[in-house]
């Protein structure tokens, strides 16, 4: 196990793996999409009170729990590449960070297109949104820092630095609504146990559209990192190599 | 682990535990303003701020819900299932505003003891069910209570 991970921290071995793996994440993904988007937007049922307004959920809460998660692995990528120095999980960090913006934006832009019609307006300034308003900026941050050095591998620490002061902000994100009275409401699901209600006919479709934002996520990221790797190893012999042989 | 690494890996624990550290302190310190609103128990025990604005919430008491003749203008009760306050506010309400619905009210006291909101919104339960469902379970009497009767005290 400790040796494939050494194997798989080496910038070559990572392109020949991610290139086998690539295709069948590919596939998962597109199918997980195929299922869970018609599932999710058109044969759930809707809503007893919200009516056709909760399929919101079914893009919302996957892009909130994104949003979380991508943070999570970046700042694990930033730790392991302050302690153990390896390059390659500078570059997984360096790569997540506008993925999981993305994430966070959309889980902003859809929870405010819901609140609207349901809770009568675009934005409240809870708990809630406004630390998952923060997670925006860590994200936006990270990526301002990691351009704005020159050196790499000093833009890559200090980055990840930034990465693990934010992570603090993650407890307060998942815990707001329990800790604090908010407008928006408690948890339903965590994992697989559920808190609240939600009725199965709407449970799986949301749980097959989060390993639809999953795979998405594992696909965009092994793709951004490839192209990082080569930029980064551009001068080494088994690119040329490989460049100069097609 | 070589020792250099071993260092490196205790500075970012440091890191973590310091700034969660601080960070707990401050939201401790911070603890009213996180919150979004208070509760009419809350404002019962006179911690309801009495010169400015505030918000509070709770469920609309079924029964209490009146409109005056201009359509617009509407009166009702908020409970947290221990105390009561009873809200004056004119203006559309959300859609989700019925009684038994959690709603959070923006406004201030006055003096009769009844709040005035210049805003209302309603706040959503963490239960999403098909109306099929629903209708079932209000017939069998198993309908999952909206988080803002059950939550009480359970607060920070």
């Amino acid at each position: 196990m400790w040796v494939w991970f050494h194997k798989l921290g080496s910038p070559r071995y990572f392109w020949g793996f991610s290139q086998k793996l690539m295709p069948w994440l590919i596939m998962a993904c597109c199918l997980a999409f195929l299922i869970g988007l018609p599932w999710a937007l058109v044969f759930s049922p809707a809503d007893y009170q919200q009516g056709e307004t909760v399929r919101i959920m079914y893009i919302h809460v996957p892009a909130a729990m994104m949003s979380m998660m991508i943070y999570v692995v970046m700042a694990s990528a930033g730790a392991v590449n302050l302690i153990w120095r390896i390059k390659l999980a500078e570059l997984v960090a360096a790569a997540s960070a506008p993925i999981g913006a993305s994430f966070t934006l959309l889980a902003l832009i859809t929870g405010s297109l819901w609140g609207k019609p349901m809770w009568g307006t675009w934005w409240a300034w809870d708990a809630r949104l406004t630390s998952e308003l923060i997670l925006l900026f860590l994200y936006l941050g990270f990526i301002a820092l990691y351009n704005a050095i020159e050196d790499r591998r000093s833009a890559g620490r200090a980055a990840a630095i930034l990465a693990l002061v934010g992570v603090v902000n993650i407890p307060i994100i998942h815990y707001s609504v329990e800790w604090w009275f908010t407008l928006h409401q408690g948890p339903t699901t965590q994992g697989m146990r559920v808190g609240g209600s939600i009725d199965p006919s709407m449970r799986y479709p949301l749980f097959t559209m989060m390993i639809a934002f999953n795979l998405f996520y594992v696909m965009t990221l092994i793709k951004r990192t490839r192209t990082l790797v080569l930029q980064q190893e551009r001068n080494s012999g088994w690119v040329r190599e490989m460049v100069g042989s097609r | 682990m070589r020792p250099k690494r071993k260092r490196r890996l205790y500075l970012v624990a440091l890191l973590l535990v310091g700034v969660g550290g601080a960070a707990a302190l401050a939201l401790t310190a911070f603890e009213q303003n996180l919150r979004y609103f208070i509760t009419p128990t809350e404002i019962v025990d006179g911690k309801a701020p009495k010169d400015r604005a505030f918000r509070t919430g709770g469920l609309v008491k079924p029964g209490t819900v009146k409109r005056a003749e201009d359509g617009v203008t509407v009166g009702f009760t908020v409970t947290d299932n221990v105390n009561d306050t009873r809200i004056a506010y004119k203006g559309i309400l959300p859609d989700l505003f019925r009684e038994g619905q959690g709603i959070v009210a923006n406004g201030r006291m006055r003096a009769d003891g009844v709040f005035v909101a210049n805003e209302v919104l309603a706040k959503h339960d963490e239960n999403y069910m098909p109306p099929e469902v629903a209708q079932s379970l209000k017939q069998a009497g198993a309908m999952p209570e909206h988080e803002m009767g059950r939550k009480q005290g359970n607060k920070l």
